[in-house]
């Protein structure tokens, strides 16, 4: 049956590798006898291989269409088998050799049908690799019978073919349904599989189909293994999407199957029922065959994350696993003791990992240090110790950052400080990391404090100021600070605060430095800086180019009449227009908001180029308790230059609710003619007014977005003591996506953790809104949502202060 | 031990849809690690550099231990070797261990018959047309086609017929001339 090796047809001469010297050229060239006639069988199929050879070595690429010149002539010479059978191979290598598509097409069908046996098989499949759909129309007819074909191979090639070609031609397989259906009563058991797996591809999305499917052949009985296991896989699929309840026949099927008798993986699976399993199970462990010994392992493993006790009876077996010679199973043997393992054993077991940490792959890595909760304390100390010894030298970040995690996690009474050293990897962000984590667990914080100390030593610049705030902050040990500090990020803009420091600095007083004088930044800041220790100590912030907020400030604080204001708490983002914008004169309006005030900016712009306008100011009536202080009119305006006014608003006292409001607005000026050509104006003017349209001020006005990055912990931070709650109905609102953005724009906060995305088909949802109220008390605001006919809403909001609360639910009724 | 693979498949948490796409590569490798035979049938791997790096990689891991199964890069590795030869046989993580030692058996048991039981590597470059269509017969675009070595053996009996041309009777050599005039009549 060996082939022998014509030495006249070697190409490398004698090397120990045949193939070893093969060039794409020089193959291609060799291709070129394949046009000779008559052709020599034996020699093209050599060249065949090593064309397959070169493909497979991936030296030569499948795609180029005419790499091999010639293959369609092979088939003139079709009566030697080798050759035959290695022309499929190649043309499903290359299957895209398209002009030659139509010549083999008819040649393989003949194959197809033909008498001989061993070519059927490969040909159907040959042909289903390079057919398309409109091709696959006409074959259909061969196809069809070859499902039903009584020779095994051609049976399970067709099946297998259809299987392939459901991808892209899903609707014509569909109708050979029956034929599959048939086939699956053979005897043989590949057949039985192949047509099982093809008809639950076809029906997999009709699960009425699929059950009909799987009670039936729990009646008839199924002879083949494979066919069992894709039934089993089937069944249990279907369970899991159902649901499904004990009752279920698809759960008798299963029991049915199993000697074992019970499923692992079914929702609520109880301990009882997986003894059976677990016993067969322990049997496997202790086969001579290595996979039996993995796969049973395996599936303890699995069955102990849920059901840990029901393993126990297997902790022997387990424990002679641990030193078995392959590592695989050693390493998940031992994880598998670790849940269900007491005390003692674990302290071995422990050590046992330490000795061949290095050795194993990566995955494995992972899964021991996801080891849920061995009850005792001190194994888990012990646990805990080896694995911080093990990130010493572990070299993957994303590793030693889990690992972190789950040490902060775990939290463990440690009295001595952990061997750590993972900073050295990732220096600041591992600071962070671990204040994160002394932040939210109470008892890692003396140990998270040592090595916080320890860094503060350590060479890097950043690390140490770092680790300076974070122990400052941490020590002070009250919630409110860590999350205000360390969970969530200052959200003060930066270049606001270096102005505020500075002015601090300069104006030495009594009162300690008052965040809450700071502006808010509009965007959220990803770094931190250091705010509680003494402003001497403090490091300059960057210099950050001025935002739009810093230029407002600047402005307005050069006007004499808003020296006491206070400081800038908000700007409204963009411009109000008061006007058309073809009108005589243009007016913009933007609003800042001050502690106790209201300052409107007016942005006018002339575009009379015969006018010249002259002490220009905007009067405002409002309709609520807002008080109209004092008005900074524009000096002049002449053509086309734009100039600005303001007008200043005392926010009412009384009624501190009443935070929305119209104004009426009018704008007073004197107007000089003016000549256009030359630009002069005349000495006198007339008193003149221009209607604007009416100002709205509403909530969002008082209010600053800022992004909290854990909602959780600044809804429990603020605390719930002035916590209220109410329920609106919407009844203008059909759909979640336009409440959500309603509210958002209403009230001007900041939705938080995504909570603005609506996923699709969903009728209830959680929006999360962060921000400041005017006067620097934190606002949150959880809204649930709930469609039926109309959008109903229940929102409840919580802040340091009462007066935000009231607001925000005042102003959304 | 393929009847005990339908035991153990129910006890698995089988979240993975069920399929009959069961093997994702099959790999022979040298005794240096080189790749001798590979077909890749999913994705996993789509460039040649990065299917280089995964056998070196599975090379590394398993050459050295006599144990026939791995769990690597998230994929499940059976194999055997035999002389100087690897054979590994690959799936995902969810699939059935026992399954892609059916394959792998398979595949091994074959080609042993097939090379005359000289399982290595100078007899395998021998006959590489065999160890194509052998494959081609065992898994067919990742769905395995046959588990019987001698089913196998059987459809790659390549049988007797490897007459050349020089030794055809004149009859035969007439046949297949009228093949091909009838075939340049088609074209």
């Amino acid at each position: 049956m060996l082939k022998k090796f014509d030495k006249k047809d070697e190409e490398s001469g004698g090397g120990s590798n045949p193939f070893q010297h093969l060039e794409k050229s020089a193959v291609l060239q060799e291709a070129r006898v394949f046009n000779e006639t008559p052709i020599n069988p034996r020699k093209c199929a050599h060249i065949l291989t090593k064309i397959l050879y070169l493909i497979n070595q991936g030296l030569l690429s499948a795609r180029l269409p005419h790499a091999v010149p010639g293959v369609r002539e092979l088939f003139t010479s079709l009566a030697q088998p080798t050759l035959r059978r290695m022309c499929y191979l190649t043309i499903k290598e290359m299957s895209c050799i398209a002009e030659d598509v139509i010549i083999v097409t008819s040649s393989l069908t003949k194959d197809m049908t033909g008498k001989e046996d061993s070519y059927r098989g490969p040909a159907v499949r040959a042909l289903c690799q390079i057919t398309d759909s409109t091709m696959l129309q006409a074959i259909e007819r061969y196809m069809k019978q070859a499902i039903v074909d009584k020779v095994p191979s051609v049976s399970s090639s067709a099946l297998v073919s259809s299987l392939h070609l459901l991808k892209c031609s899903f609707d014509v397989v569909k109708r050979w349904v029956n034929e599959a259906q048939e086939a699956v009563s053979s005897d043989n058991i590949m057949v039985q599989y192949h047509a099982l797996g093809l008809l639950y591809h076809v029906r997999k999305n009709d699960r009425l189909a699929v059950s009909k499917m799987i009670s039936k052949f729990t009646r008839h009985g199924l002879k083949s293994p494979f066919a069992y296991c894709m039934m089993i896989r089937v069944a249990s699929r279907q369970l899991e999407e159902e649901d499904g309840s004990r009752d279920s026949p698809l759960f008798d099927f299963i029991e049915s199957c199993l000697p074992a008798s019970a499923i692992v993986n079914l929702p609520g699976c109880s301990a009882k029922e997986l003894a059976p399993a677990v016993s067969v199970l322990q049997l496997f462990c202790s086969s001579p065959k290595a996979a039996l010994r993995y796969a049973a392992v395996r599936t303890l493993n699995k069955v102990a994350m849920k059901h840990p006790s029901a393993v126990t009876a297997c902790n022997l077996d387990l424990e002679n696993l641990v030193t078995d010679s392959n590592r695989s199973i050693a390493t998940l043997a031992i994880t598998t003791l670790l849940k269900t393992g007491s005390e003692g054993s674990i302290d071995r077991l422990m050590k046992q990992i330490s000795s061949f940490m290095s050795e194993i792959s990566d995955e494995f890595k992972v899964h021991s240090p996801r080891l849920p909760r061995p009850r005792d304390s001190e194994s888990k100390e012990t646990g805990l110790s080896h694995l911080c010894e093990f990130i010493e030298d572990c070299e993957f970040t994303v590793l030693a950052t889990r690992i972190l995690h789950l040490l902060g996690q775990e939290g463990p009474q440690d009295q001595q400080p952990l061997q750590v050293h993972p900073l050295h990897l990732q220096p600041s962000g591992a600071v962070s990391a671990l204040a994160k984590f002394g932040a939210q667990n109470e008892e890692m914080l003396p140990s998270i404090l040592v090595l916080l100390k320890r860094c503060v030593m350590d060479d890097d610049n950043e690390v140490r100021d770092r680790a300076t705030f974070y122990l400052s902050v941490l020590e002070q040990k009250q919630k409110a600070l860590n999350a205000g500090y360390i969970l969530n990020g200052l959200t003060v803009s930066i270049p606001g605060l270096e102005r505020a420091l500075q002015q601090y600095t300069l104006e030495p007083s009594e009162k300690p430095f008052d965040l809450k004088s700071v502006p808010l930044a509009t965007t959220p800041m990803a770094e931190q800086r250091t705010e509680s220790t003494p402003i001497t100590a403090a490091k300059q912030p960057e210099k950050v180019a001025a935002t739009r907020q810093e230029i407002f400030q600047e402005q307005l604080a050069a006007v004499p009449e808003f020296q006491g204001l206070g400081p800038l708490f908000k700007s409204s983002p963009e411009p109000v227009a008061l006007t058309e914008s073809e009108t005589e004169y243009v007016i913009r309006c933007t609003k800042h908001t001050f502690p106790e005030h209201m300052v409107f900016q007016f942005d006018c712009t002339n575009t009379l180029n015969d006018q010249t306008l002259e002490n220009v100011t905007v009067q405002l009536e409002p309709t609520e308790a807002y008080e109209v202080l004092c008005y900074v009119p524009a000096r002049s305006l002449p053509y086309n230059q734009p100039g600005t006014c303001y007008t200043l608003v005392a926010l009412p006292k009384e009624d501190p609710t009443a935070v929305g409001c119209t104004f009426s607005c009018m704008m007073k000026f004197t107007v000089k003619d003016c000549d256009p050509t030359t630009g002069e104006t005349d000495d006198e003017g007339y008193e003149d007014e221009y209607v604007l349209e009416d100002l709205e001020v509403t909530i969002a006005d008082h209010i600053q977005k800022v992004m909290k990055l854990n909602f959780e912990a600044a809804w429990d931070e603020v605390g719930d003591e002035f916590e209220k709650e109410e329920t609106f109905t919407l009844s203008t609102i059909k759909t979640l996506e336009e409440a959500v953005g309603n509210i958002v724009k209403f009230l001007g906060m900041h939705p938080c953790e995504r909570s603005d995305k609506v996923p699709d088909n969903k009728n209830t949802h959680t929006l999360l809104l962060a921000g400041v109220f005017r006067g620097g008390h934190d606002i949150l605001v959880r809204s649930r949502l709930l469609l039926l006919d109309t959008v109903t809403m229940q929102v409840t909001a919580r802040s340091s202060e009462e007066l935000p609360v009231d607001i925000v639910l005042a102003s959304v009724g | 031990m393929v009847a005990r693979a339908f035991r153990t498949e129910g006890m698995f948490i089988s979240l993975q849809e069920p399929s009959l796409y069961t093997v994702k590569a099959i790999l022979i490798l040298d005794n240096d690690g080189d790749r001798l035979f590979a077909k890749y049938y999913d994705d996993t791997y789509p460039s040649v550099k990065e299917q280089k790096a995964f056998e070196k990689n599975i090379f590394n891991k398993t050459h050295r231990t006599d144990s026939e199964i791995a769990l690597l890069e998230g994929l499940t590795v059976v194999y055997k070797s035999s002389i100087d030869l690897y054979f590994y046989v690959i799936g995902s993580s969810y699939e059935n261990e026992l399954m892609l030692m059916a394959v792998l058996n398979c595949l091994f048991d074959s080609l042993s018959q097939m090379l005359r039981k000289n399982v290595e590597k100078r007899a395998l470059l021998e006959n590489m047309e065999g160890l194509f269509l052998a494959v081609d017969e065992i898994v067919d675009g990742g769905v395995i086609l046959e588990s019987d070595p001698q089913q196998v053996v059987h459809r790659v009996a390549l049988r007797g017929e490897d007459v050349p041309l020089t030794e055809q009777t004149v009859s035969q050599v007439l046949q297949s001339a009228k093949e091909q005039i009838k075939w340049s009549l088609l074209r």
